[in-house]
């Protein structure tokens, strides 16, 4: 016991005190890395929590109000003064077509959840709230459920449009568990559904993956070439240094300048051009690849990114050793063999992180898009059963597009705040987990080139 | 590197290492079959060549090399080894703006007439470098490297070559379980008889040797010397060296270079017993260099 006192005494007393008079770089570098840490948390923290919560079954509520009116509602949250926010579905059945309300809690006489209150998800005015009666057929003979509403009077739901039917009322933990990755594959593989505000994002994922892919398929060898080039062949001269410069600039234009060159000599003039040439498209005709499309999207993102693969691969190919370069040489290697077995092979690992850098900024980058090919709504996904399967000159769906558009140019903007927290976190996972493949892989090629 | 550096070094003892490498000299090459006077594989005229097309590194070079000898290229830091060597098989020609005068032969053609196939000749004319640089691949495909360049090989041929050329190097019982792993994981001596070794599956005429030694520990290095000894006769091998005892072990003619001119070429024994010219006999004394 005395001993460890005395050790503590002694470690009081340390003859030689840590030199703090770096004290106030310390503490400014280091505040500084804490707040970025913090925010980096409060964003990821945010998006995830806000995205988790737009796939969780949420209990339903009865409310009979003050003035007499009944509703069966979502509770989501109470907001700053004081009122209950909450979904009361039925939209068809409201006045004014209102999906969500604001309550203040003394005007709701009493708050109950029914053990068989139904949720039904439909393809149409969103989700139905009330109890189910019994299956039936309807007015036209088609077959439906018919369903009470809150205020007792019934109803019939055409089957074609009912997708689902839940009792969230009567889950136990682990259903609403399974309930919640069930909503949250069905985000991911289902098409929006009326005007986005319900339904997935698989249409605006395609979209994303498809443009990232075939700009990938361009700027690789592209961007691979142009630094082979500049690094390898070009004698240092005032030009290179000008490629160069010109190369760094490009990667500093604002990414709008892309999308307004994108359209006006992409698509208005090469387009234009091929329609004419290809397809003898006259004056007035629809324009096939004089349109706004996948392929000029793609392209355009090409061209923002060439840069960081340029100056990326050139940065590994300056790594690759003189000697290899001299052995493979004496060898009685050619230029071209020696680039092609010995290089570009010591480069992967620069090459890899100029694939790295453009896809990223591919997938995140929206602003050229949205003057170069990507719409809010497109019901055709650009790949399909249909030749030629991949449709170059058709618009389509972007994630981060679809961010803006389901959140600030939806009708129904209430409904949709979760599916944009959702899409969100879903585009920046898209990114962290293409970063870690991507960086696992260089790992991976950096390892076997040091014989690891 | 100036000529004063003579002076402040007592001449009395430098006498010693001399006859001390006359002795090794004497004994390596008793103990080598003598070769037959055989004909010419390497001839230089009147070489000149130029960096940058004004710093003259090589200043009229002259020299013979019979076809399975081994040479070795002496002379102080800076002097024109390498860039002489390098002229031998072309690969000054990756320096940009460079320039040869003279001539220089390989079996009477030279070298550096329009239609000669770089390529051919590097592979004719081998080369390995101070600091060992194998690729980034297998052992395997180190050595198969050169072949799969000039030539179509099936895989049962390049098995055999591949364990023929490491045979050749010395290299094979320390190496044939694992072809496959990665070159880099040899050792610095190990590493550099890979070179050597891939070098030799070009099938080459000629072996240039820059300085092989340098980067190697004394065993390594005993163990390339050895393997020099091997290839003597089969192939004619020029190497370069800072190594006075190993200059004097391992070849059969040495040659003496001192600011871009070569001062005297000699047999071995000669040079370092009875050499004819003062400066070679103050470098191998160690009076300077
Ligand atoms: N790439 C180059 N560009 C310009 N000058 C060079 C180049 N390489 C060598 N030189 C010059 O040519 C001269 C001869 O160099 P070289 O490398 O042939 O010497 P060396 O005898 O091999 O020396 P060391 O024993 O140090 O290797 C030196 O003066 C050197 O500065
Ligand atoms: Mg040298």
């Amino acid at each position: 016991m005395s001993q460890a006192v005395d050790k503590m005494l002694k470690l009081r007393e340390n003859p030689n005190p840590p030199d703090v008079r770096g004290g106030v770089g310390v503490f400014f570098s280091g505040g500084a890395l804490s707040c970025v840490l913090v925010a980096a948390i409060a964003l990821f923290s945010l998006l995830f929590w806000r995205g988790a919560q737009a796939f969780w079954p949420r209990p339903l509520t009865e409310w009979k109000m003050e003035n007499g009116q009944v509703f069966l509602v979502e509770e989501f949250e109470t907001k700053a003064d004081g009122s209950i926010r909450a979904r009361i579905a039925n939209r068809e059945f409201q006045p004014g077509r209102l999906d969500f309300v604001a309550e203040q809690p003394e005007l709701i006489a009493s708050r109950s959840n029914p053990e068989n209150a139904v949720r039904v998800e439909r393809a149409e005015n969103g989700p139905f709230h009330g109890y189910l009666l019994s299956e039936g057929l309807g007015d036209t003979g088609a077959t439906g459920l018919n369903v009470k509403r809150p205020n007792g009077e019934e109803v019939f739901l055409p089957g074609d449009s009912v997708l689902r039917v839940q009792y969230p009322n009567q889950m136990s933990f682990f259903d609403r568990v399974g309930t919640w990755l069930a909503n949250l594959g069905r985000f991911i593989i289902e098409k929006p559904r009326e005007a986005n505000t319900e339904g997935g994002v698989l249409s605006p994922l395609v979209g994303t993956a498809l443009m990232v892919f075939l700009m990938t398929l361009m700027v690789m060898p592209f961007g691979v070439l142009a630094a082979v080039y500049l690094n390898e062949y070009a004698k240092d001269s005032w030009f290179t240094h000008v490629c160069r410069v010109a190369v760094n600039n490009l990667a500093g234009v604002p990414s709008i300048v892309f999308g307004v060159f994108g359209l006006g000599f992409l698509i208005y003039g090469l387009g234009d051009t091929i329609d004419h040439v290809l397809f003898g498209v006259g004056e007035g005709d629809p324009s096939i690849f004089g349109n706004p499309g996948l392929l000029w999207a793609s392209v355009t993102m090409a061209l923002l990114t060439v840069p960081v693969v340029v100056v990326a691969t050139e940065e590994g190919l300056r790594a690759v050793p003189r000697e290899q370069r001299d052995g493979a040489l004496a060898l009685g290697a050619t230029r071209w063999e020696m680039l092609s077995r010995v290089i570009l092979p010591g480069a992967k690992p620069g090459i890899l992180t100029g694939a790295i850098l453009a896809i990223s900024r591919a997938a995140g980058e929206v602003a050229p898009l949205m003057l170069t090919g990507v719409v809010g709504l497109e019901q055709e996904l650009p790949i399909n059963a249909e030749p030629p399967f991949i449709h170059l000159q058709e618009r389509f769906m972007h994630l981060g597009f679809h961010i803006y558009s389901v959140g600030f140019q939806s009708p129904n903007v209430e409904a949709s705040e979760p599916l944009v927290y959702a899409t969100a976190s879903l585009l920046l996972v898209l990114v962290i987990s293409l970063n870690l493949v991507a960086i696992r892989w260089r790992t991976k090629v950096r390892r076997s080139l040091q014989g690891r | 590197m100036t000529d004063t550096a003579v002076t402040d070094v007592p001449s009395e003892p430098s006498v010693k290492p001399t006859t001390d490498l006359g002795r090794i000299a004497a004994d390596s090459a008793s103990r080598r079959a003598k070769l037959e006077l055989s004909e010419m594989v390497i001839r230089s005229e009147n070489l000149d060549f130029f960096y940058d097309h004004s710093a003259q590194a090589l200043f009229n070079v002259d020299i013979d090399v019979r076809r399975g000898q081994v040479v070795a290229f002496i002379g102080p830091s800076g002097c024109g080894k390498s860039t002489f060597l390098r002229t031998l098989n072309r690969m000054n020609d990756t320096i940009p703006n460079t320039r040869v005068e003279g001539l220089v032969k390989l079996d009477n053609v030279d070298i550096y007439s329009p239609d000669v196939d770089v390529v051919e000749l590097r592979r004719r004319v081998g080369m390995v470098f101070q600091r060992p640089n194998p690729f980034p691949m297998s052992i395997y495909d180190n050595i198969a490297f050169g072949p799969r360049l000039h030539k179509k090989l099936s895989k049962s041929e390049t098995d055999d070559l591949v364990e023929q050329c490491l045979r050749g190097a010395a290299l094979w019982d320390e190496t044939h379980d694992r072809l496959k792993s990665s070159a880099l994981t040899l050792s610095g001596g190990q590493q550099q008889r890979l070179c050597i070794a891939r070098a030799l599956a070009n099938d080459p005429e000629v072996l240039l040797l820059d300085e092989p030694c340098s980067a190697l520990d004394p065993n390594s290095t005993a163990k390339i010397e050895d393997l020099i000894f091997e290839l003597r006769g089969d192939y004619t091998i020029i190497i370069v060296t800072h190594n006075m005892q190993q200059a004097a072990r391992v070849s059969d003619r040495t040659a003496f270079f001192l600011k871009g001119k070569l001062i005297e070429e000699d047999e071995t024994t000669q040079i370092f017993t009875r050499p004819s010219h003062d400066e070679t006999e103050a470098y191998i004394t160690g009076r300077f260099g």
